[in-house]
């Protein structure tokens, strides 16, 4: 065992001789920095953000210390600057566990309330896809960032609320996420054009948010079965009369309830698509799937929350590939050793999902697209729970994991029986742009549809192509 | 077989108490109770999809004890 006087500072890796160390490559070429610390360090090495040291954590044994960590020893609140701006000030970027957990006992992201949610998702999927001609193409990121606008705004908020909004919405949110330069971390509102833009989209959302609460106020209340989060909001008072919580308030809410299920289940849709293009015998294999399940006409609603072997094992192994976070990241609040090297307070110490899950020891032929790793008897994933981390872990594991799952399950299985797919661009020209911490498919990324001749729940595979 | 909760782990999803009822209990801080920590062999596919559902994989059934 190490004892205080044998620790070593962790190893710091190549590169980053500038003024802010190595934030240029991280705005740049994050994975291939990230992938650089583990191969020139080991399970432990540093790279420097702006005037901090980041300590980042790999495999297995490293990560079980980083996700096991309690909050008052690795912090995340600080951890995250980019975020400040995006939700306001005074809306936290994430509640302590114990708080997450109240959450998902009394709220939306319970096990009880998961089948009313996949009906509500397989509605919005078929009123995007109702405005679609028999054959068409549709550009990935706009597409299903907008999609997973109506469905969170409708599973977390409300269904009225959802329906009080447009492709504005969208639209402006999408700017907001773009405002996730890692500059932040030097200065969050540098006079750069994606932050102006930033800050513009938030400006833009308190006024969708508050032309709908002014509409509400005029208009007849809400029924029973109407009622929604933003009815409660709206409904709480002050001691005086007046309201409890303003527009802008009421609208960084909503921002950050909605923030960690958008990009990330956006992202994931259409990383899934692309590799099940990419991968015919797979797509075959998930179709053969879905026409048996659905073949006796049953609702999207209650087989999403059924086990989909194939799809889900798709949709797991785009997750690997392509986390949607890149790099996780906590605050040292004391002096910590690990493997015989020094944490500082005050260090940042990192953890990152696109390093972990590619390590060649615990996903054999780790940049291949293998469903089949998480079938039995591999079933990566469960047997490396430290290292198979799309969705983080231990305490701060995703707690709208199950939710994520069951909606890209009813997003697909609609996608799927009534349409085909193909790839418009060459193959290897779909890939994710770095240049923010919110990462996101570059554009161009543009794939074809075109109606089946008969859909699969009809009992057949086959269709043109 | 003797039941293991990982309470760094539990987030309190709550699918072991739908799985088995009689074995887990979602506590009012909302992370898990065991109620039964050796439960009888008639509840072992109950116990057992409870472990293979857990979304956080913080159950364990340990043989031994």
């Amino acid at each position: 065992m190490s004892t205080a006087v044998e620790q070593r500072q962790p190893p710091r890796v190549s590169g980053g001789t500038g003024d802010n160390g190595h934030l240029d490559e991280l705005r740049v070429d994050p994975i291939t920095l990230l992938n650089r610390v583990r191969s020139e360090c080991g399970d432990v090495g540093i790279f420097r953000l702006a005037d901090r040291d980041v300590v980042l954590l790999s495999g297995a044994d490293a990560n079980e210390f980083f996700f096991r960590a309690p909050e008052e020893i690795l912090d995340q609140a600080e951890a995250y600057p980019f975020m400040t701006p995006v939700f306001g000030e005074g809306v936290v970027f994430d509640a302590p566990p114990e708080r997450r957990r109240e959450m998902l006992h009394n709220q939306a992201l319970r096990d009880k309330f998961m089948r009313g949610h996949a009906a509500t998702i397989a509605d919005e999927v078929e009123s995007m896809v109702a405005g679609w001609d028999e054959e068409g193409e549709i550009d990935l990121l706009d597409w299903f960032a907008e999609l997973t606008i109506y469905t969170s705004s409708a599973c977390l908020i409300g269904k009225r609320f959802r329906s009080e909004l447009d492709k504005r919405f969208a639209e402006l949110y999408h700017d907001l996420e773009q405002g996730t330069d890692a500059i932040a971390y030097v200065d969050p509102y540098a006079p750069i054009e994606s932050f102006r833009r930033r800050d513009a989209a938030r400006v833009g959302l308190v006024k969708l948010v508050e032309g709908i609460m002014e509409r509400r106020a005029a208009g007849a209340p809400s029924t029973d079965d109407e009622r929604d989060l933003l009815d409660v909001l709206m409904s709480i008072k002050n001691e005086d009369g007046s309201d409890r919580f303003s527009a802008d308030e009421i609208t960084g809410m909503f921002i950050s309830m909605m923030f960690a299920g958008h990009h990330t289940t956006s992202g994931t849709a259409a990383w899934t698509l692309i590799e099940l293009l990419r991968n015919q015998d797979e797509l075959a294999a998930v179709d053969h799937e879905l026409a048996e399940l659905y073949a006796g006409g049953t609702e999207v609603s209650y087989q999403a929350l059924r086990e989909m072997p194939r799809l889900e094992s798709a949709i797991k192994e785009a997750l690997r590939l392509h986390p949607p976070l890149i790099l996780l990241l906590r605050v040292a609040k004391e002096d910590l050793e690990f493997g015989g090297f020094s944490i500082r307070a005050g260090q940042m110490v990192g953890a990152s999902p696109s390093v972990s899950n590619r390590i060649a020891e615990d996903f054999p032929d780790a940049d291949t697209f293998q469903p089949a790793r998480y079938l039995d008897p591999r079933e990566e994933d469960r047997s490396n729970p430290w290292t198979w981390i799309p969705f983080g872990a231990g305490r701060h594991r995703c707690v709208g994991a199950a939710f994520a799952m069951m909606q890209l399950k009813a997003i697909f299985s609609v996608l799927l029986l009534d349409w085909e797919f193909e790839l418009s661009q060459p193959s290897d020209t779909y890939r994710n742009d770095h240049s923010k911490m919110v990462v996101q498919l570059q554009q161009p990324c543009a794939v074809r549809y075109r109606r089946r001749a008969v859909p699969l729940s009809a009992g057949t595979t086959g269709g043109a192509g | 077989m003797h039941v293991q909760v990982d309470l760094d782990l539990c987030q309190g999803h709550g699918v072991c108490e739908s799985e088995a009822p009689a074995v887990f209990e979602l506590g009012k801080n909302a992370s898990v109770t065991v109620l039964q920590p050796d439960p009888p062999e008639a509840l072992r596919t109950a116990v057992e999809a409870a472990v293979r559902f857990c979304p956080t994989s913080a159950l364990r059934i340990n043989e031994e004890e």
